[in-house]
Parts: structure tokens; C-alpha cells; sequence
């Protein structure tokens, strides 16, 4: 999978041969076309969509390529290669395409949400390397060689991630569409309690950890995620339980 | 988004040699860059990602100072056990900035370079932007202009800096290092960003081939800080009005202090006057009432946000209580 980088000057630059993974390797967008092919498929099913895609993306792919021949001298698509959920994936893309397109709309990872697509919603939260990130100010180019976790990544094959759990046994939604974002969002939660991060609210910041979590702080600490349907005091319990348990 | 190149920089000459294409601009956290260029209120030929080059230590200098690289994310330095404990009000401020997500993104470089959050700046569908367009009019002077300026604008541009982190570097006497291929320079916080004037276009003195490396603060010599940040949510909102306050108290008299206004002006506003009411004196209710009038001594408000100023005066009034009894 691995493809030899050309140099340009002193800058690392990429290939644009859009073949260079050979065909099917390599995942292109398809629009409409490529999420009937899911559907009809039956594999709209996490991860494993995902991979039934890679391995059947081809003619789809080209397709897509030839209504899209136009020539363009800036901003080429290239082949970048992603780690998400700790499988490898080549997609070409554009550089403009944001992370949270090129999980959607080439890999097939559909969990991760598109809101606002400003930063301003937390409904496209990923985690890289670790991190909440906004998915939607994010380069997929940029992301190379770090590890992605969405919220498919999370559950491992016989049980649900205990956020997962508590959000479902809590209420921690209504309509669902901000809680793939919510869920990443407050499994990061947990890291950053456990690594003594403070808040905004946090009243003394040199006292060393543990922090007092309050509800005061799990609002504050979620904040980054908008619930249209208003679901934060279930959030909130949820996330009390995943702290205690966790 | 307009389609751009895309390269990544393996050093920081790299950088600076890419800058001087002025269809270049720099890559770090993206989070507000990615937003204009969505918004087609940016539209770069290039973009040099420096996301990987080594600017992200934290480091004490030895005079008591600290050394915080220009990559730093904002979430890091919040919570950096140094700066929590020696420069709270520094941690304070970026901890009220943003989300957790934008602040695991945003760099220290990025937030210094922020731009305003003017609605009509950001709005392509308002012709009328000397910021965005010189020489186009200014929609908001006569527009909606309740999160406007009410220090410093000028009749071609009425807009704020949205920074917290700035607000606290301007208390704190910062210096920002910069690079470019024509040599180094430091460039004093005051000194770091701009009024509008008659170039609203230009938001800070950084030239545009310039890189931002760093920002050194001097060490700590508060008894007692705050930020307060008053908006219009309690979290994950610009401020209306924000207020560094630090205060050094010698033998129970004020004999230093720094006020520095966020939300106010088109550039994180120092309050000198405010500041000079306090020097000598113990902090007592008419020392403060008098420091905070001073604060807002001169406001020039617009049709919709003349409520700033009295909001601003008891901001002053409540950080300096705050900050008082810490020490």
C-alpha cells in the first residue's frame, strides 16, 4: 500500500497518478451512485461497509472520474493514505476535501456527521491520535500517518464502548443525529479527567489532579457539541456513568 | 472551497521560502483559515502545511520566563502544569476560548492571526466589507452592530478581535518572534496587532512573508489575576466584553497592574488609564470604582451596542474584585 513520495524542492509532495495503488485500491467519490451500491449491498453496517466498498469501488470510481475530467492545474486529487479505526485506507482527494468528507463520501464511514460543517456544532467529532477533533476543519491530507478513531472505531466485536452504553441505558439522545459526535467527544471527555486536564471552570487550576467533576464541569467539558433535540441532561448522566464505571 | 495546492513544510526555512509567494499561506490548526476559505472570504493558491515542523515546546527561559513555540495547541498550553501554575490568567483565558475541540486544533501562531467574527465580513452576500474588499463600505457601521467596537474603530471599520488568549498576552506583556527569509524580529504585544484606520484589511503588523515561531512571556510578577468573559452563552461563544485583570499588591498597596479589554476593539485593548487609578492605592470599592469608569473613559459606541460600556465598566469592576481577593 505504501507509495513512494517525489520530492519537489524541499517540500514533501505526492504523486497524482490516481492509479498508483492499482484499481480498487484506491477510493474515489460516487455521489448518489455510490450510496445506492451500499444500500443495495445490504453492508451499511460500520466498518465492514467500509472495507466490501474498498474492494468493490473500482467501476464506481471510474465513473466518477470521467464526469469529473475537467482539467484543473491547482489542487489535483492525489492518493493519500488514512489509518481509520485501525484499518489502512488510499483515497485520492483533492486537498480541499475536509476529513469528514473523505470519511463519508470516499471511505463510506458514515457514523461521522456533517452539521454545520463550520466548526460550530461538534456533530463531525473524530479522534485523532487520541484527540476530539472537528472533522470539518480538518485536512484528510493533512492527516496522514495519524491514527483515526470514529465512532465505529469504538465498540470492540462482543461489547459496545462503555460511553456507548451509557448514552443508550441514560437517553442520551433523541433524533441521533449529533450523537456520533457527542459519543468521541466524551470518550475524550474520559482521557482528559483522567489526565487532570481543567476547564474553564475548573476553580484551581495549580491544585493537582484528580478534578472535581461536577455537572457544571461535564457541561462545560461537552459544550463543544450542540443537541438540536436538547438531550444534554441525559448526556450528562451518561457521562457520569461512563466516569464511575470507567 | 477554492481548489489549492497543497505542500508540507520539512523546516522552518521551508516556511519562510514558501511565504514569499504571496499566494501562500500557512497551515496549523485550520480552524479558522479552513472556515474563510469555506466561506470564499480567503481564497489562497497554496497552502504550506508547518503542522509538522518542531514549534510546539513549552519551555521555561532562564530568567523566570516561559518560551511557548508557535504550534502549540491551545488545549496543551492551558493545561501545561507551568502555565497553570505561573500564569493562570494565561490559562484561564484560552480555557474560555472556543470548544475542546477547537482548542485540541488551534495553535498559539493561529490564535494570534484569528479574524474577526463581524457578521458582515463574514457574509459575501454584503458587498460593502473594507476588511474583505478595501474601499467597498463598511456594512456594519450602519448595519447590526451590537458585538461591534466601541474603542479605537474608524469610519471604514467597525470590528473586534475575537481572541481570548490574546486579551491575556497583552496583560502579560508578551513578545511574538517572527521569522522571514529577510531575517528574525521580535514584535511587542502592544505593537502585534492593529487599529483599522483607513487599512482595515490588515489586521496585525506581521508583513505577509512573515512566520510567526513563538511568544515569549516575561516571568510571572502578579500577586493576583483574572479573566473574566462575559457572552452571550455560557460557554463556546465570543465575548461581548472580556477583561484580563493582574494585579501586583506590595505591603497592601497596588503598585503594578495590567487591564487589557477583549471584545471591545479591533485589536485587545489596554486600559492604561484604568490602570494608573490603581497604582498606589489599596484595592478598596471606590479605588475600583474609579479604575473602571477610567476603563471605559471615552467609549464610542454604536446604535446597537452602547450596552458594552456599562457592561464593559463593571466587567473591569468585577475582575479587579476577583483578582484582588487572590491576592
Amino acid at each position: 500500500m505504501a507509495t513512494e513520495r517525489q520530492q519537489t524542492g524541499s517540500f514533501e509532495s505526492f504523486p497524482n497518478d490516481e492509479t498508483s495503488d492499482g484499481p480498487g485500491r484506491v477510493l474515489s467519490p460516487a455521489g448518489s451512485s455510490r450510496r445506492r451500491f451500499l444500500l443495495e449491498s445490504g453492508a451499511l453496517t460500520g466498518g465492514l461497509a467500509a472495507s466490501r466498498y474498498a474492494t468493490a469501488a473500482a467501476p464506481v470510481a471510474a465513473d466518477a472520474r470521467e464526469a469529473d475530467a475537467a482539467p484543473r492545474s491547482v489542487g489535483k486529487a492525489r492518493t493519500v493514505h488514512l489509518s481509520v479505526n485501525r484499518h489502512d485506507y488510499a483515497v485520492d482527494v483533492e486537498p480541499r476535501v475536509t476529513l469528514l468528507d473523505a470519511l463519508r463520501e470516499y471511505i463510506g464511514l458514515t457514523g461521522t456527521k456533517k452539521g454545520c460543517d463550520r466548526g460550530q456544532c461538534g456533530a463531525c467529532t473524530v479522534l485523532i491520535d487520541g484527540r476530539r477533533v472537528n472533522s470539518c476543519l480538518t485536512l484528510a491530507v493533512a492527516c496522514e500517518g495519524q491514527p483515526i478513531t470514529t465512532v465505529e472505531g469504538l465498540a470492540d466485536d462482543s461489547a459496545l464502548h462503555p460511553v456507548q452504553q451509557a448514552f443508550i441505558e441514560h437517553d442520551g439522545f433523541q433524533c441521533g443525529y449529533c450523537t456520533p459526535g457527542q459519543i468521541c467527544s466524551a470518550v475524550a471527555v474520559l482521557s482528559e479527567v483522567r489526565n487532570g486536564d481543567a476547564s474553564v471552570v475548573t476553580r484551581d487550576l495549580a491544585r493537582s489532579p484528580p478534578i472535581d467533576i461536577t455537572d457544571e464541569e461535564l457541561r462545560e467539558r461537552m459544550s463543544g457539541n450542540i443537541c438540536r433535540c436538547g438531550a444534554y441532561a441525559g448526556i450528562v448522566a451518561a457521562l457520569r456513568q461512563a466516569l464511575q464505571r470507567g | 472551497m477554492q481548489a489549492f495546492d497543497y505542500v508540507r513544510a520539512r523546516s522552518v526555512d521551508d516556511a519562510v521560502t514558501a511565504l514569499r509567494d504571496p499566494s501562500t499561506r500557512c497551515l496549523a490548526g485550520g480552524t479558522n483559515l479552513l472556515d474563510l476559505m469555506k466561506g470564499d472570504i480567503e481564497a489562497p493558491a497554496r497552502l504550506v502545511d508547518i503542522n509538522r515542523l518542531p514549534l510546539n515546546a513549552v519551555t521555561p527561559t532562564a530568567d523566570g520566563g516561559l518560551r511557548i513555540g508557535a504550534l502549540v495547541r491551545n488545549s496543551d498550553l492551558a493545561n501545561h502544569r507551568y502555565v497553570r501554575e505561573r500564569y493562570p490568567l494565561l490559562s484561564r483565558a484560552m480555557l474560555a476560548g472556543a470548544s475542546p475541540q477547537l482548542r485540541n486544533m488551534a495553535t498559539v501562531g493561529g490564535n494570534l492571526l484569528q479574524r474577526t467574527r463581524c457578521y458582515y465580513f463574514y457574509d459575501t452576500a454584503y458587498a460593502a466589507c473594507n476588511k474583505r474588499h478595501p474601499g467597498s463600505g463598511c456594512a456594519a457601521r450602519d448595519g447590526y452592530n451590537r458585538i461591534h467596537a466601541i474603542f479605537g474603530a474608524s469610519p471604514q471599520c467597525v470590528a473586534t478581535n475575537p481572541s481570548d488568549m490574546n486579551v491575556a498576552l497583552l496583560a502579560l506583556d508578551a513578545i511574538v518572534d517572527v521569522k522571514s527569509a529577510r531575517g528574525a524580529r521580535v514584535i511587542p504585544f502592544a505593537a502585534f496587532h492593529r487599529l483599522p484606520g483607513t487599512t482595515p484589511e490588515r489586521d496585525t503588523n506581521l508583513e505577509r512573508d512573515e512566520l510567526i515561531v513563538g511568544v515569549t512571556l516575561p516571568p510571572p510578577r502578579f500577586t493576583g489575576v483574572e479573566y473574566l468573559k462575559v457572552r452571550d452563552r455560557a460557554s463556546y461563544a465570543f465575548a461581548l466584553v472580556s477583561v484580563a485583570a493582574g494585579v501586583r499588591v506590595a505591603d497592601g498597596r497596588i503598585d503594578d497592574a495590567r487591564i487589557a479589554m477583549g471584545g471591545v476593539a479591533h485589536k485587545p485593548w489596554r486600559a492604561e488609564a484604568a490602570e494608573r487609578a490603581l497604582i498606589g492605592h489599596r484595592i478598596d470599592p471606590s479605588v475600583i470604582a474609579a479604575a473602571s469608569e477610567a476603563a471605559v473613559a471615552g467609549a464610542t459606541p454604536l446604535r446597537d451596542n452602547a450596552f458594552k460600556v456599562e457592561l464593559a465598566r463593571r466587567t473591569v469592576a468585577r475582575a479587579l474584585q476577583n483578582a484582588g481577593a487572590i491576592a
